[in-house]
């Protein structure tokens, strides 16, 4: 592809700056203000969700309980994994989203900025009602994530109506998100962008936008169904009223399955940005790429029912769960495979984005293995609702998606601030955390392995060395993200000046415009060839 | 690259957590356990992880391969290539091969395991309450609850820790070894999982539903689990063990504990409903202390 960008003349004239002061971030239409807006939101919550887990893992640092009565702890596991799913990473991806599909298809901004401007002040409100149960009389959600019938039900705390709500707010910004993105991608390519020309992180988000729109609405009814068996009189997950709580780990993983894709497919776009720009070669196998992230997409509606193989399903459907999930590993093999052929035979080099990308390719990777291992029904049986699960899917959500965003970050931030970042410290960033995510999680494969169950507040002591480990990586992991911190904070204040293309290896239209780009990315479309 | 003296804080830091006392003997592995279905789910579990092992391995060399070779400060120069039908065919197929291999011992398996209605010849039914077991022999009008024996002491940190921390109930569920035994879960309140990792079990119990789960054991011993699905505070300090004899010791606790049944039921003015565990909301029961027995 080439580019033919012939408007920066006429961009000047037209161009309007941002507003001044807060009404600036407020009223927004923005993209790029709404997208810095997700971001600085998604890491405030990566920081809170984070000071939770610190809490968690302080706790379990030795056997005994040390700083909480067991009902906190589990308040702590809850709001933890709500916070870090619904305000760390999918604020984060949508963040993403924000500012780089306008840039990186050819159009002024998003199709819908108000909606925009909406979907995102709706995030701060859904989660000020999530933690504001924190401060309540009585306890916080405590049911875990999955919030299972009955314990979030009848059983549950007076809170859970807030978090029913909060959950109804951040869906609604959830599919509100999704269909803008959808409608820009769909209507505002620059001429020339035939869909199978399109970038494959604004395929990887097309995709999860469709697949947002499909399952947050089952979300909504689920806890809304929660929200009538507590509070009128409905039996849908009661079984002395003729309702069934199995019904809503179905509902729930309906939802919950996609979930997990929606997760991890922004981060397999931006893996597909990163590593061919350092590898300067170009991507392995686009068609496949697009092709494999659709299966895994449409597949992923079917295997709902690999969370749940202790429950009782009987043999056909635990036969047809088991071969669908293990079905998965072929396209998210493909995707591997392609990264790898994109670097094999390239010219590596590995700045900082480069570093977290192959991070990326290893941990996620070991995360898929793990995966595959609990697709098998017979050894889940053993694993199921384990620390080894507890493995598995922090091995795929840290280093899958968070480094995503770290490593599409550390890609972009010369481009959206107009100043390189410090390499150096980049560096000791990605080390640093590198080396502490296996400290941290490696060690609960055997934890797991060894029959310690997940949301345990304190355990038996064969499993007291493990969990030392753990704490220790934790720590060092969690104190690693201020150094991250401080040096974006560090490159929007200054630092030298970036090019209009920052990295040697880099296509795209995004590297067409300024450093920093104008406040209305394309405001006469560029011509793709 | 990493500067020295960050490394040598990492290296010094590990060193520390290596050089800490050991507390206990500790596994790293799922360990066979003492039935066959246990076995066979563990030797699924190693043929995966190896077979994982050797994808990894290969995967991973090649691209370790490119990282060191293929580096542009080497003097590397860009291939052009960036697509070969007939390479992507391939590498879906191997991937979709080993699939298959790896899905028929699971599938025997799991045939096997679901196999719970013929020729058992013991029947336990095991409740789920918050935050205590109960099991019913049915049909030989033996019953009893099985509560965290672990004192308070020791979870505040005031005592020190017996092995068993954690571990140990009042009452045991006593099973013979070599005969079928059928595990019937449900639940009182809510969802409980009833797991005895040497038995190669865990089932959920559901309140308001039945599941079904069976395992004959091999060898004598005291087999140890826990509650695994999240339910309430105390979810952590509800405890499985399970003691193994051989025939006639089971037989003989078997009488004895008929025989005390009897006498408490003639004890008593009407046959009385056997203790019902309090019924308490798990919001109520939040600043319950874990390891108050009755």
């Amino acid at each position: 592809m080439s580019y033919a960008t012939h408007l920066q003349s006429t961009h000047d004239e037209h161009a309007h700056g941002p507003a001044h002061g807060i009404t600036r971030w407020i009223f927004t239409t923005n993209h790029k203000d709404i997208g810095t807006l997700y971001l600085w939101f998604s890491f405030s919550m990566f920081l809170i969700g984070g000071a939770m887990a610190m809490l968690i893992r302080a706790e379990l640092f030795k056997p005994g309980l040390q700083f909480f009565e067991p009902g906190f702890f589990n308040q702590l596991t809850t709001m933890h994994g709500l916070i870090m799913i619904f305000g760390a990473v999918m604020p984060g991806f949508v963040g993403l989203a924000n500012w780089m599909i306008p840039m990186m298809i050819g159009a002024p901004d998003m199709a819908l900025p108000r909606m925009n401007n909406w979907s995102f002040w709706l995030l701060p409100f859904a989660f000020t009602l999530l933690l504001g149960t924190i401060f309540m009389k009585g306890p916080a959600p405590d049911f875990g994530w999955t919030a299972y019938a009955p314990l979030s039900t009848i059983y549950g705390p007076k809170s859970t109506d807030f978090f029913i709500f909060s959950i109804h707010l951040m869906g609604l910004s959830s599919i509100m998100g999704a269909i803008n993105i959808i409608a820009t991608i769909l209507n505002l390519r620059a001429p020339g962008m035939t869909l199978m020309k399109m970038p494959i992180f604004v395929w990887t988000w097309l995709i999860t936008a469709f697949l947002l729109i499909a399952v947050m609405p089952v979300l909504a009814g689920v806890v809304t169904m929660m929200l009538m068996d507590r509070n009128f009189g409905t039996s849908f997950f009661n079984a002395a009223g003729g309702g069934d709580p199995v019904l809503y780990q179905h509902v729930f993983w309906f939802f919950g399955h996609p979930e997990v894709y929606i997760m991890i497919l922004p981060s397999f776009g931006i893996m597909s940005e990163i590593i061919p720009t350092f590898s300067r070669k170009k991507l392995f196998g686009y068609t496949s790429m697009v092709y494999a992230t659709s299966s895994i997409a449409l597949l992923s509606f079917l295997v709902w029912a690999h969370h749940m193989f202790t429950t009782g399903i009987p043999l056909v459907g635990e036969i047809f769960f088991m071969f669908v999930t293990m079905l998965i590993a072929v396209p998210t093999g493909v995707k591997i495979f392609n990264w790898v052929a994109t670097m094999f035979r390239g010219a590596l080099s590995f700045e900082t984005p480069m570093l977290f990308a192959t991070a990326f390719l290893v941990l996620f990777t070991m995360g898929g293995f793990s995966g595959l291992m609990l697709a098998m029904v017979p050894a889940d049986y053993q694993y199921h609702d384990t620390y080894f699960v507890v493995a598995h899917f922090h091995y795929v959500l840290v280093p899958g998606a968070i480094f995503g965003i770290i490593a599409a970050i550390y890609y972009w931030l010369p481009k959206w601030t107009g100043h390189l970042y410090s390499e150096t410290l980049g560096k000791i960033h990605f080390w640093l955390s590198a080396i502490s995510i296996n400290v941290l999680f490696f060690p609960m494969h055997f934890l797991g392995l060894a029959g310690m169950p997940r949301r345990i507040p304190d355990y038996a002591l064969e499993f007291a060395d493990f969990n030392r480990i753990a704490s220790i990586g934790g720590f060092v992991f969690g104190a690693s993200q201020f150094l991250f911190l401080y040096i974006v904070i560090k490159t929007i204040r200054g630092g030298e000046k970036a090019p209009d293309k920052v990295w040697e290896g880099a296509h795209g239209l995004e590297w067409t415009l300024s450093s920093p780009p104008p406040y209305h990315s394309f405001s006469a479309p560029p011509k793709v060839h | 690259m990493l500067p020295s003296t960050l490394l040598r804080a990492l290296f010094f830091s590990l060193l520390w957590v290596v050089s800490l006392p050991s507390q206990a003997d500790y596994v790293c592995n799922m360990t066979s356990g003492v039935t066959e279905i246990s076995r066979e789910i563990h030797n699924l579990h190693m043929i995966i992880f190896w077979i994982c092992v050797v994808i990894g391995i290969s995967v991973f060399s090649v691209m370790f391969y490119a990282i060191i070779w293929h580096r542009k400060s080497r003097g590397a120069t860009a291939a052009h290539f960036h697509e070969n039908t007939i390479v992507e065919i391939i590498w879906t197929i191997i991937p979709f091969t080993i699939l298959i291999f790896m899905a028929m011992p699971a599938t025997r398996l799991l045939i096997k395991m679901h196999n719970t209605q013929i020729d058992s010849e013991l029947s336990i039914k095991i409740t789920g309450h918050q935050w205590r077991w109960e099991y019913e022999y049915i049909g030989e009008g033996v019953h009893f609850i099985s509560n965290l024996t672990t004192p308070k002491l020791e979870t505040q940190n005031r005592a020190v820790k017996n092995p068993h921390y954690l571990r140990e109930v009042d009452n045991p569920l006593v099973l013979p070894i070599g005969k079928k035994i059928r595990f019937l879960t449900t639940a009182s309140d809510v969802i409980h999982a009833w797991w005895v990792p040497a038995l190669g079990i865990k089932k959920d119990a559901i309140p308001g539903f039945i599941n079904e789960a069976w395992a004959r054991i091999e060898q004598p011993g005291t087999y140890r689990g826990q509650c695994a699905e999240l339910c309430g505070a105390l979810h952590g300090f509800m405890p499985i063990v399970v003691e193994a004899k051989t025939e006639a010791d089971y037989q003989a606790w078997l009488q004895e504990k008929k025989a005390a049944a009897k006498q408490a039921q003639s004890g008593q003015v009407s046959g009385q409903a056997p203790p019902e565990p309090p019924q308490t909301k798990q919001s109520q029961s939040n600043h319950n202390h874990p390891g108050a027995n009755p």
